[in-house]
Protein backbone atom coordinates (compact mmCIF):
# COMPACT_ATOMS: atom_id res chain seq x y z
CA UNK A 1 0.00 0.00 0.00
CA UNK A 2 1.14 3.33 -0.51
CA UNK A 3 1.27 6.44 0.87
CA UNK A 4 -1.13 8.32 -0.94
CA UNK A 5 -3.53 4.96 -0.86
CA UNK A 6 -3.06 5.34 3.16
CA UNK A 7 -4.51 9.49 2.75
CA UNK A 8 -6.93 8.50 0.27
CA UNK A 9 -8.61 5.78 2.94
CA UNK A 10 -8.08 8.20 5.92
CA UNK A 11 -9.97 10.79 3.53
CA UNK A 12 -12.75 8.43 3.17
CA UNK A 13 -13.06 7.21 6.64
CA UNK A 14 -13.34 10.87 7.51
CA UNK A 15 -15.82 11.85 5.00
CA UNK A 16 -17.80 8.64 5.81
CA UNK A 17 -17.01 10.27 10.25
CA UNK A 18 -18.19 13.57 8.93
CA UNK A 19 -22.16 11.94 7.41
CA UNK A 20 -22.66 9.60 10.33
CA UNK A 21 -21.85 12.57 13.12
CA UNK A 22 -24.60 14.57 10.57
CA UNK A 23 -27.08 12.41 10.81
CA UNK A 24 -29.28 12.54 13.52
CA UNK A 25 -29.28 16.54 13.42
CA UNK A 26 -30.31 16.02 9.55
CA UNK A 27 -32.91 13.42 10.04
CA UNK A 28 -34.31 15.91 12.80
CA UNK A 29 -34.45 19.31 10.10
CA UNK A 30 -36.15 16.97 7.27
CA UNK A 31 -38.62 15.20 9.85
CA UNK A 32 -39.62 17.54 12.12
CA UNK A 33 -38.84 21.14 9.88
CA UNK A 34 -38.75 20.85 6.42
CA UNK A 35 -42.10 18.39 6.30
CA UNK A 36 -43.73 19.62 8.57
CA UNK A 37 -43.37 23.46 7.16
CA UNK A 38 -43.74 21.79 3.45
CA UNK A 39 -47.63 20.18 4.90
CA UNK A 40 -48.46 23.38 6.42
CA UNK A 41 -47.48 25.43 2.71
CA UNK A 42 -49.66 22.34 1.13
CA UNK A 43 -52.88 22.42 3.51
CA UNK A 44 -52.98 26.24 3.31
CA UNK A 45 -54.30 25.80 -0.63
CA UNK A 46 -56.40 22.88 0.63
CA UNK A 47 -60.06 22.51 1.96
CA UNK A 48 -61.54 22.33 5.52
CA UNK A 49 -62.64 18.38 6.21
CA UNK A 50 -66.81 18.37 7.26
CA UNK A 51 -65.76 16.88 10.57
CA UNK A 52 -62.28 19.46 10.77
CA UNK A 53 -59.34 18.89 9.80
CA UNK A 54 -58.26 18.52 5.95
CA UNK A 55 -59.32 17.73 2.93
CA UNK A 56 -57.23 17.47 -0.16
CA UNK A 57 -57.93 20.25 -3.02
CA UNK A 58 -56.52 23.42 -4.57
CA UNK A 59 -58.04 26.79 -3.68
CA UNK A 60 -56.69 30.20 -2.74
CA UNK A 61 -60.32 30.75 -0.71
CA UNK A 62 -58.49 30.39 2.76
CA UNK A 63 -55.45 33.68 1.19
CA UNK A 64 -58.79 34.91 0.49
CA UNK A 65 -60.03 34.68 3.83
CA UNK A 66 -57.35 36.47 5.58
CA UNK A 67 -59.08 39.91 6.05
CA UNK A 68 -61.38 37.81 8.24
CA UNK A 69 -58.72 37.83 10.74
CA UNK A 70 -57.45 41.41 10.42
CA UNK A 71 -58.34 41.97 14.58
CA UNK A 72 -55.37 39.45 15.07
CA UNK A 73 -53.24 40.80 12.42
CA UNK A 74 -53.55 44.57 13.50
CA UNK A 75 -53.09 43.79 17.13
CA UNK A 76 -49.74 41.96 16.68
CA UNK A 77 -48.77 44.39 13.60
CA UNK A 78 -49.59 46.94 15.99
CA UNK A 79 -48.40 45.96 19.65
CA UNK A 80 -44.97 44.02 18.10
CA UNK A 81 -43.58 46.89 17.26
CA UNK A 82 -44.70 49.12 20.37
CA UNK A 83 -43.52 46.85 22.59
CA UNK A 84 -40.01 46.46 20.72
CA UNK A 85 -39.81 49.95 21.09
CA UNK A 86 -40.55 50.47 25.07
CA UNK A 87 -38.56 47.58 25.69
CA UNK A 88 -35.35 49.40 23.53
CA UNK A 89 -35.87 52.50 25.50
CA UNK A 90 -36.52 50.95 28.62
CA UNK A 91 -33.35 48.47 28.17
CA UNK A 92 -30.90 51.31 26.95
CA UNK A 93 -30.34 53.09 29.97
CA UNK A 94 -29.84 49.88 32.17
CA UNK A 95 -27.45 48.48 29.26
CA UNK A 96 -25.45 51.23 29.38
CA UNK A 97 -25.25 52.10 33.01
CA UNK A 98 -23.82 48.38 33.29
CA UNK A 99 -21.27 48.73 30.63
CA UNK A 100 -20.11 52.12 31.48
CA UNK A 101 -20.77 53.06 34.90
CA UNK A 102 -20.45 49.82 36.97
CA UNK A 103 -17.26 48.74 38.17
CA UNK A 104 -15.90 45.38 37.02
CA UNK A 105 -16.03 43.80 40.86
CA UNK A 106 -20.13 44.09 40.37
CA UNK A 107 -21.31 44.29 37.14
CA UNK A 108 -21.27 40.23 36.37
CA UNK A 109 -23.71 39.79 39.35
CA UNK A 110 -25.74 42.71 38.27
CA UNK A 111 -25.87 40.98 34.67
CA UNK A 112 -26.78 37.88 35.71
CA UNK A 113 -29.37 39.44 37.92
CA UNK A 114 -31.08 40.40 34.52
CA UNK A 115 -30.62 37.42 32.78
CA UNK A 116 -32.00 35.11 35.88
CA UNK A 117 -35.90 36.11 34.76
CA UNK A 118 -35.68 35.46 31.23
CA UNK A 119 -34.65 31.84 32.55
CA UNK A 120 -37.48 31.51 34.88
CA UNK A 121 -40.95 30.26 34.30
CA UNK A 122 -42.20 32.55 31.77
CA UNK A 123 -45.48 31.50 32.58
CA UNK A 124 -45.23 32.08 36.15
CA UNK A 125 -43.95 35.32 35.70
CA UNK A 126 -46.34 36.49 32.92
CA UNK A 127 -49.17 35.15 35.62
CA UNK A 128 -48.02 37.32 38.80
CA UNK A 129 -49.73 40.39 36.37
CA UNK A 130 -52.78 38.85 36.36
CA UNK A 131 -52.45 39.55 40.11
CA UNK A 132 -51.01 42.61 39.75
CA UNK A 133 -53.04 44.43 37.41
CA UNK A 134 -56.09 42.56 38.59
CA UNK A 135 -59.44 43.39 40.33
CA UNK A 136 -57.41 43.83 43.43
CA UNK A 137 -53.97 44.89 42.92
CA UNK A 138 -53.16 48.69 41.11
CA UNK A 139 -57.22 49.20 40.18
CA UNK A 140 -58.17 48.88 44.38
CA UNK A 141 -55.00 51.06 45.18
CA UNK A 142 -56.03 54.26 42.54
CA UNK A 143 -59.50 53.61 43.67
CA UNK A 144 -58.91 53.94 47.55
CA UNK A 145 -56.65 57.21 46.50
CA UNK A 146 -59.75 58.41 45.33
CA UNK A 147 -59.13 58.47 41.39
CA UNK A 148 -61.78 56.19 40.76
CA UNK A 149 -62.48 53.11 38.74
CA UNK A 150 -59.50 52.07 36.35
CA UNK A 151 -60.08 48.53 34.39
CA UNK A 152 -55.87 47.25 33.72
CA UNK A 153 -55.83 43.90 33.06
CA UNK A 154 -57.62 42.87 29.43
CA UNK A 155 -56.55 46.20 27.69
CA UNK A 156 -53.47 46.72 25.57
CA UNK A 157 -51.71 48.83 28.23
CA UNK A 158 -51.46 45.24 30.28
CA UNK A 159 -50.10 42.98 27.30
CA UNK A 160 -47.82 45.48 26.43
CA UNK A 161 -46.67 45.75 30.29
CA UNK A 162 -46.59 42.09 30.04
CA UNK A 163 -44.45 42.35 26.85
CA UNK A 164 -42.00 44.60 28.22
CA UNK A 165 -42.14 42.21 31.83
CA UNK A 166 -41.48 39.36 29.83
CA UNK A 167 -38.65 40.66 27.10
CA UNK A 168 -36.77 42.82 28.67
CA UNK A 169 -33.89 41.02 29.53
CA UNK A 170 -33.23 39.86 26.17
CA UNK A 171 -32.97 43.62 24.69
CA UNK A 172 -30.48 44.48 27.69
CA UNK A 173 -28.56 42.03 27.04
CA UNK A 174 -27.06 42.74 23.75
CA UNK A 175 -27.21 45.86 23.65
CA UNK A 176 -24.56 45.48 27.07
CA UNK A 177 -21.76 43.17 25.23
CA UNK A 178 -22.00 46.08 21.91
CA UNK A 179 -21.66 49.13 24.66
CA UNK A 180 -18.92 46.63 26.64
CA UNK A 181 -16.89 46.14 23.89
CA UNK A 182 -17.02 50.11 23.12
CA UNK A 183 -13.46 51.74 23.66
CA UNK A 184 -14.12 54.23 26.56
CA UNK A 185 -11.10 56.17 24.96
CA UNK A 186 -13.06 57.68 22.50
CA UNK A 187 -15.63 58.98 25.59
CA UNK A 188 -13.25 60.56 26.68
CA UNK A 189 -11.81 62.30 23.27
CA UNK A 190 -15.23 63.43 22.56
CA UNK A 191 -14.94 65.13 25.79
CA UNK A 192 -11.58 66.63 25.49
CA UNK A 193 -12.94 67.58 21.86
CA UNK A 194 -15.18 70.14 23.79
CA UNK A 195 -18.60 67.82 22.90
CA UNK A 196 -21.27 68.08 25.35
CA UNK A 197 -22.28 64.73 27.11
CA UNK A 198 -25.45 64.77 24.49
CA UNK A 199 -23.52 65.12 21.79
CA UNK A 200 -20.89 62.57 22.93
CA UNK A 201 -24.11 60.14 23.05
CA UNK A 202 -25.74 60.83 19.73
CA UNK A 203 -22.24 61.23 17.79
CA UNK A 204 -20.38 58.46 19.31
CA UNK A 205 -21.51 55.84 21.99
CA UNK A 206 -25.11 55.84 20.14
CA UNK A 207 -23.35 54.52 16.18
CA UNK A 208 -21.39 51.95 18.30
CA UNK A 209 -23.89 50.07 19.42
CA UNK A 210 -25.95 50.37 16.76
CA UNK A 211 -25.36 46.60 16.56
CA UNK A 212 -26.59 45.53 19.80
CA UNK A 213 -29.41 47.95 19.32
CA UNK A 214 -30.39 46.05 15.96
CA UNK A 215 -29.72 42.24 17.25
CA UNK A 216 -31.78 43.08 20.92
CA UNK A 217 -34.67 44.78 18.79
CA UNK A 218 -34.76 41.46 15.85
CA UNK A 219 -34.78 38.97 18.34
CA UNK A 220 -37.61 40.69 20.72
CA UNK A 221 -39.80 41.66 17.75
CA UNK A 222 -39.42 37.83 16.04
CA UNK A 223 -40.60 36.46 19.22
CA UNK A 224 -43.32 38.99 19.65
CA UNK A 225 -44.49 38.27 16.17
CA UNK A 226 -45.28 34.89 17.41
CA UNK A 227 -46.51 35.30 20.97
CA UNK A 228 -49.39 33.46 22.41
CA UNK A 229 -49.37 33.17 26.23
CA UNK A 230 -48.96 36.98 27.04
CA UNK A 231 -52.44 38.06 25.30
CA UNK A 232 -54.01 35.21 26.08
CA UNK A 233 -53.36 35.54 29.91
CA UNK A 234 -53.41 39.64 30.12
CA UNK A 235 -55.49 40.52 26.96
CA UNK A 236 -58.22 38.24 28.05
CA UNK A 237 -59.69 37.59 24.81
CA UNK A 238 -60.16 41.19 24.12
CA UNK A 239 -56.42 41.50 22.90
CA UNK A 240 -55.28 38.66 20.88
CA UNK A 241 -52.74 38.31 18.74
CA UNK A 242 -51.99 35.98 15.24
CA UNK A 243 -50.72 33.35 17.80
CA UNK A 244 -54.00 33.28 19.42
CA UNK A 245 -55.87 33.37 16.42
CA UNK A 246 -53.74 30.03 15.48
CA UNK A 247 -54.49 28.19 18.43
CA UNK A 248 -58.63 28.86 18.21
CA UNK A 249 -58.07 27.70 14.51
CA UNK A 250 -56.17 24.71 14.85
CA UNK A 251 -57.47 22.99 18.59
CA UNK A 252 -61.13 25.09 18.64
CA UNK A 253 -62.50 25.15 15.26
CA UNK A 254 -59.97 22.55 13.95
CA UNK A 255 -60.39 24.74 10.51
CA UNK A 256 -55.98 23.34 9.47
CA UNK A 257 -56.46 24.72 6.03
CA UNK A 258 -57.32 28.06 6.77
CA UNK A 259 -54.94 28.00 10.04
CA UNK A 260 -52.11 27.04 7.80
CA UNK A 261 -52.71 29.88 5.60
CA UNK A 262 -52.79 32.47 8.63
CA UNK A 263 -49.56 30.35 9.76
CA UNK A 264 -48.07 31.02 5.83
CA UNK A 265 -48.85 34.76 6.29
CA UNK A 266 -47.53 35.14 10.13
CA UNK A 267 -43.71 33.81 8.75
CA UNK A 268 -44.24 35.98 5.18
CA UNK A 269 -44.52 38.91 6.97
CA UNK A 270 -41.99 38.15 9.50
CA UNK A 271 -39.53 37.68 7.01
CA UNK A 272 -40.41 40.91 5.00
CA UNK A 273 -40.47 43.15 8.34
CA UNK A 274 -36.86 41.76 9.29
CA UNK A 275 -35.42 41.65 5.71
CA UNK A 276 -37.06 45.60 5.67
CA UNK A 277 -35.37 46.40 9.07
CA UNK A 278 -32.51 44.84 8.05
CA UNK A 279 -31.65 46.34 5.23
CA UNK A 280 -33.09 49.94 6.46
CA UNK A 281 -30.93 49.66 9.68
CA UNK A 282 -27.52 48.60 7.40
CA UNK A 283 -25.56 50.93 7.03
CA UNK A 284 -22.67 51.23 4.02
CA UNK A 285 -19.77 49.49 5.10
CA UNK A 286 -21.00 47.87 8.10
CA UNK A 287 -20.83 44.34 8.71
CA UNK A 288 -23.78 41.60 8.46
CA UNK A 289 -25.51 41.82 11.83
CA UNK A 290 -25.49 38.09 13.23
CA UNK A 291 -28.49 37.16 15.14
CA UNK A 292 -26.88 35.23 18.17
CA UNK B 1 -29.65 56.65 36.08
CA UNK B 2 -29.12 54.77 39.46
CA UNK B 3 -31.79 55.42 40.80
CA UNK B 4 -33.56 53.97 37.16
CA UNK B 5 -31.71 50.65 37.39
CA UNK B 6 -32.67 49.99 40.89
CA UNK B 7 -36.18 51.06 39.86
CA UNK B 8 -36.23 47.95 36.78
CA UNK B 9 -34.60 45.92 39.01
CA UNK B 10 -37.62 46.54 41.17
CA UNK B 11 -40.01 45.74 37.84
CA UNK B 12 -37.88 42.98 37.32
CA UNK B 13 -38.15 40.79 40.75
CA UNK B 14 -41.42 42.35 42.19
CA UNK B 15 -43.88 40.29 40.56
CA UNK B 16 -41.54 37.21 41.61
CA UNK B 17 -41.30 38.26 44.57
CA UNK B 18 -45.37 38.48 45.00
CA UNK B 19 -45.74 34.95 43.98
CA UNK B 20 -43.14 33.61 47.08
CA UNK B 21 -45.07 35.80 49.07
CA UNK B 22 -48.69 34.72 48.85
CA UNK B 23 -47.19 30.94 48.13
CA UNK B 24 -47.16 30.91 51.88
CA UNK B 25 -50.64 32.92 51.96
CA UNK B 26 -52.67 30.74 54.51
CA UNK B 27 -56.01 32.22 53.01
CA UNK B 28 -57.85 30.59 50.22
CA UNK B 29 -58.02 33.24 48.29
CA UNK B 30 -54.64 34.18 46.49
CA UNK B 31 -55.64 37.98 47.01
CA UNK B 32 -55.65 38.79 50.49
CA UNK B 33 -53.09 37.43 52.49
CA UNK B 34 -54.19 35.79 55.82
CA UNK B 35 -50.65 34.96 57.47
CA UNK B 36 -47.95 32.37 57.18
CA UNK B 37 -48.48 28.61 55.93
CA UNK B 38 -47.03 25.81 54.22
CA UNK B 39 -50.10 24.07 53.25
CA UNK B 40 -50.24 25.02 50.06
CA UNK B 41 -47.14 23.56 49.21
CA UNK B 42 -48.10 20.36 50.91
CA UNK B 43 -51.75 20.45 48.57
CA UNK B 44 -49.64 20.97 45.57
CA UNK B 45 -47.41 17.94 46.99
CA UNK B 46 -50.25 15.87 47.29
CA UNK B 47 -52.10 16.42 43.85
CA UNK B 48 -51.26 13.69 41.90
CA UNK B 49 -52.60 15.62 38.81
CA UNK B 50 -49.59 18.13 40.32
CA UNK B 51 -47.07 15.26 40.26
CA UNK B 52 -47.55 13.56 37.43
CA UNK B 53 -47.35 16.94 35.47
CA UNK B 54 -43.99 16.95 37.19
CA UNK B 55 -42.68 13.82 36.26
CA UNK B 56 -44.08 14.37 32.68
CA UNK B 57 -41.75 17.19 32.40
CA UNK B 58 -38.72 15.98 34.07
CA UNK B 59 -38.88 13.28 31.23
CA UNK B 60 -39.57 15.18 28.17
CA UNK B 61 -37.42 17.60 29.60
CA UNK B 62 -34.38 15.38 30.48
CA UNK B 63 -34.88 12.97 27.17
CA UNK B 64 -35.08 15.99 25.12
CA UNK B 65 -32.31 17.92 26.37
CA UNK B 66 -29.82 14.88 26.10
CA UNK B 67 -30.89 13.92 22.28
CA UNK B 68 -29.99 18.05 21.89
CA UNK B 69 -26.92 18.37 23.37
CA UNK B 70 -25.75 14.81 21.40
CA UNK B 71 -27.35 15.46 18.31
CA UNK B 72 -26.61 19.33 18.54
CA UNK B 73 -22.55 18.64 19.45
CA UNK B 74 -22.06 15.82 16.83
CA UNK B 75 -23.32 18.48 14.13
CA UNK B 76 -21.22 21.00 15.40
CA UNK B 77 -17.90 19.05 15.39
CA UNK B 78 -19.12 17.72 11.84
CA UNK B 79 -19.67 20.78 10.27
CA UNK B 80 -16.07 22.03 11.14
CA UNK B 81 -14.99 19.57 8.08
CA UNK B 82 -17.93 20.64 5.89
CA UNK B 83 -17.47 23.65 3.56
CA UNK B 84 -19.13 24.79 0.02
CA UNK B 85 -23.25 24.78 -0.65
CA UNK B 86 -23.95 21.90 1.77
CA UNK B 87 -22.71 23.85 4.65
CA UNK B 88 -24.67 26.91 3.53
CA UNK B 89 -27.66 24.70 3.23
CA UNK B 90 -26.92 23.56 6.89
CA UNK B 91 -26.56 26.97 8.26
CA UNK B 92 -29.90 28.37 6.59
CA UNK B 93 -31.90 25.63 7.76
CA UNK B 94 -30.48 25.60 11.47
CA UNK B 95 -31.72 29.98 11.49
CA UNK B 96 -35.02 28.60 10.22
CA UNK B 97 -34.99 26.16 13.04
CA UNK B 98 -34.21 28.85 15.48
CA UNK B 99 -36.45 31.92 13.81
CA UNK B 100 -39.47 30.17 13.25
CA UNK B 101 -41.89 31.12 16.12
CA UNK B 102 -42.71 28.05 18.38
CA UNK B 103 -46.28 28.42 17.58
CA UNK B 104 -45.39 27.30 14.08
CA UNK B 105 -43.76 24.84 14.88
CA UNK B 106 -46.39 23.46 17.50
CA UNK B 107 -49.16 23.73 14.85
CA UNK B 108 -47.06 22.22 11.86
CA UNK B 109 -45.25 19.15 14.00
CA UNK B 110 -49.13 18.85 14.87
CA UNK B 111 -50.65 18.64 11.35
CA UNK B 112 -47.81 16.54 10.29
CA UNK B 113 -47.78 13.98 12.32
CA UNK B 114 -51.09 13.70 12.99
CA UNK B 115 -51.49 13.43 9.13
CA UNK B 116 -48.83 11.00 9.01
CA UNK B 117 -49.67 9.07 11.70
CA UNK B 118 -53.11 8.58 10.19
CA UNK B 119 -51.50 6.94 7.21
CA UNK B 120 -49.53 4.77 9.26
CA UNK B 121 -51.96 3.21 11.48
CA UNK B 122 -54.56 2.59 8.38
CA UNK B 123 -51.73 0.57 7.34
CA UNK B 124 -50.80 -1.08 9.97
CA UNK B 125 -54.37 -2.24 10.23
CA UNK B 126 -54.42 -3.55 7.24
CA UNK B 127 -51.47 -5.75 7.61
CA UNK B 128 -51.55 -6.25 11.20
CA UNK B 129 -52.60 -10.08 11.76
CA UNK B 130 -54.37 -9.93 15.82
CA UNK B 131 -57.41 -8.01 16.30
CA UNK B 132 -55.84 -4.48 17.87
CA UNK B 133 -53.43 -3.27 15.81
CA UNK B 134 -50.53 -0.88 17.48
CA UNK B 135 -51.55 2.77 17.12
CA UNK B 136 -48.91 5.99 16.79
CA UNK B 137 -50.56 8.85 18.53
CA UNK B 138 -49.67 12.15 20.05
CA UNK B 139 -47.45 11.74 23.48
CA UNK B 140 -44.35 12.03 24.88
CA UNK B 141 -42.48 10.97 21.49
CA UNK B 142 -43.88 13.98 19.79
CA UNK B 143 -42.92 16.48 22.52
CA UNK B 144 -39.38 15.40 22.99
CA UNK B 145 -39.32 15.21 19.34
CA UNK B 146 -40.60 18.56 18.91
CA UNK B 147 -38.59 20.01 21.55
CA UNK B 148 -35.27 18.28 20.28
CA UNK B 149 -36.15 20.41 17.32
CA UNK B 150 -35.32 23.84 18.51
CA UNK B 151 -33.29 23.18 21.42
CA UNK B 152 -30.72 21.05 18.83
CA UNK B 153 -29.93 24.26 16.77
CA UNK B 154 -29.54 26.10 20.03
CA UNK B 155 -26.69 23.68 21.25
CA UNK B 156 -25.35 23.87 17.44
CA UNK B 157 -25.34 27.49 17.81
CA UNK B 158 -23.31 27.53 21.05
CA UNK B 159 -20.92 24.66 20.55
CA UNK B 160 -19.89 26.05 16.95
CA UNK B 161 -18.92 29.39 18.93
CA UNK B 162 -16.92 27.43 21.28
CA UNK B 163 -15.16 26.18 18.84
CA UNK B 164 -14.79 28.97 16.63
CA UNK B 165 -12.25 30.30 19.65
CA UNK B 166 -10.73 27.03 20.21
CA UNK B 167 -7.01 26.59 19.52
CA UNK B 168 -6.66 24.27 16.52
CA UNK B 169 -2.57 24.05 17.09
CA UNK B 170 -3.43 21.81 20.37
CA UNK B 171 -5.25 19.29 17.80
CA UNK B 172 -2.90 19.62 15.48
CA UNK B 173 0.00 18.58 18.74
CA UNK B 174 -2.10 15.72 19.86
CA UNK B 175 -2.15 14.35 15.78
CA UNK B 176 1.37 14.87 15.66
CA UNK B 177 2.02 12.84 19.25
CA UNK B 178 0.35 9.83 17.38
CA UNK B 179 -2.86 9.96 19.40
CA UNK B 180 -5.79 8.30 17.33
CA UNK B 181 -8.58 10.58 16.76
CA UNK B 182 -10.83 9.47 19.29
CA UNK B 183 -7.65 9.90 21.63
CA UNK B 184 -7.63 13.48 20.05
CA UNK B 185 -11.30 14.12 20.59
CA UNK B 186 -11.42 12.69 24.23
CA UNK B 187 -8.43 13.93 25.66
CA UNK B 188 -8.09 17.46 23.86
CA UNK B 189 -11.63 18.79 22.17
CA UNK B 190 -14.08 17.02 24.49
CA UNK B 191 -12.18 19.08 27.76
CA UNK B 192 -12.42 22.52 26.06
CA UNK B 193 -16.13 21.68 24.81
CA UNK B 194 -17.38 20.80 27.97
CA UNK B 195 -18.33 24.30 29.33
CA UNK B 196 -20.29 24.88 25.76
CA UNK B 197 -21.93 21.36 25.62
CA UNK B 198 -23.23 21.96 29.70
CA UNK B 199 -24.23 25.38 29.04
CA UNK B 200 -26.49 23.81 25.78
CA UNK B 201 -27.83 21.29 27.91
CA UNK B 202 -28.96 23.11 30.61
CA UNK B 203 -30.41 25.81 28.63
CA UNK B 204 -32.17 22.97 26.49
CA UNK B 205 -33.50 21.73 29.58
CA UNK B 206 -34.73 24.68 30.87
CA UNK B 207 -36.42 25.36 27.69
CA UNK B 208 -37.97 22.37 27.03
CA UNK B 209 -39.08 22.33 30.89
CA UNK B 210 -40.73 25.84 30.41
CA UNK B 211 -41.82 25.46 26.93
CA UNK B 212 -45.69 25.92 27.30
CA UNK B 213 -46.67 26.86 23.57
CA UNK B 214 -45.14 23.68 21.47
CA UNK B 215 -46.08 21.07 23.95
CA UNK B 216 -49.51 22.76 24.16
CA UNK B 217 -49.97 21.13 20.34
CA UNK B 218 -48.66 18.41 20.16
CA UNK B 219 -48.50 16.96 23.90
CA UNK B 220 -52.19 14.90 23.09
CA UNK B 221 -53.89 13.54 26.05
CA UNK B 222 -50.12 13.99 28.36
CA UNK B 223 -49.51 16.96 31.02
CA UNK B 224 -46.81 18.87 31.52
CA UNK B 225 -45.88 21.15 34.18
CA UNK B 226 -46.73 24.58 32.25
CA UNK B 227 -49.46 22.60 30.70
CA UNK B 228 -51.01 22.10 34.32
CA UNK B 229 -50.56 25.64 35.45
CA UNK B 230 -52.04 27.16 32.29
CA UNK B 231 -55.18 25.32 32.81
CA UNK B 232 -55.00 25.82 36.28
CA UNK B 233 -54.92 29.82 35.69
CA UNK B 234 -57.74 29.33 33.54
CA UNK B 235 -60.22 27.54 35.56
CA UNK B 236 -59.17 29.66 38.55
CA UNK B 237 -56.35 31.79 40.54
CA UNK B 238 -55.17 29.14 43.49
CA UNK B 239 -52.41 29.83 45.71
CA UNK B 240 -51.33 26.07 45.00
CA UNK B 241 -49.92 28.11 41.52
CA UNK B 242 -47.92 29.97 43.60
CA UNK B 243 -46.29 27.53 45.58
CA UNK B 244 -45.66 25.28 42.18
CA UNK B 245 -44.53 28.51 40.84
CA UNK B 246 -42.20 29.57 43.40
CA UNK B 247 -40.75 25.78 43.40
CA UNK B 248 -39.94 25.58 39.83
CA UNK B 249 -38.58 29.53 40.34
CA UNK B 250 -36.29 27.90 42.88
CA UNK B 251 -35.26 25.16 41.09
CA UNK B 252 -34.44 27.01 38.00
CA UNK B 253 -32.31 29.35 40.16
CA UNK B 254 -30.33 26.50 41.19
CA UNK B 255 -29.59 24.84 37.97
CA UNK B 256 -28.65 28.55 36.78
CA UNK B 257 -26.48 28.97 39.52
CA UNK B 258 -25.14 25.12 39.16
CA UNK B 259 -24.03 25.82 35.35
CA UNK B 260 -22.24 28.80 36.12
CA UNK B 261 -20.27 27.91 38.65
CA UNK B 262 -19.34 24.31 36.23
CA UNK B 263 -18.41 26.96 33.93
CA UNK B 264 -16.17 29.16 35.62
CA UNK B 265 -14.75 25.83 37.40
CA UNK B 266 -14.14 24.34 33.68
CA UNK B 267 -12.61 27.99 33.00
CA UNK B 268 -10.08 27.93 35.61
CA UNK B 269 -8.99 24.40 35.42
CA UNK B 270 -8.16 25.21 31.85
CA UNK B 271 -6.48 27.99 33.04
CA UNK B 272 -4.36 26.11 35.76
Amino acid sequence: MTASDNIAAAERRGRVITAALLAPSTLWFLLLLLLPLAVVVVFSFGERHPAGGYQAGFTFENYLNLPARWAAFRNTLVLAPIGTAICLLAAYPLAYWLAVKVGPQRRLLLLVLVIVPFWTSFLIRTYAWIFILGGRGIPAVIEWLGFGDVRLINTPFAVLVGIVYGYLPLMVFPIFVSLERLDKRLLEASHDLGAPPLRTFLQVTLPLSAPGVITGSMLVFILLMGEYLIPALLGGGKVFFIGNALVDLFLQSRNWPYGSAVAVALVLLMLVTVTLYLRATRRPGSRDVSLI
Amino acid sequence: MRAYAIAVYIFLYAPVALIVLFSFNSGLNASDFRGFSTEWYGKAAANPFVMGAVVNSLIIAGTSATLATVFGTMAALALQRVHGPLRTLFDGVTYVAIMVPGIVIGISTLIALVTVFDLVNAGLAGIWPGATPPQLGLGYGSIIAAHTLFTMALVIVIVRARLAGMDRTLVEASADLYSTPWGTFRQVILPQLLPAVVAGFMLSFTFSFDDFVIAFFVAGSKTTLPIYVFASIRRGVTPEINAIGTVVLAVSLAMLLGSQFLLRRGRKTQAA
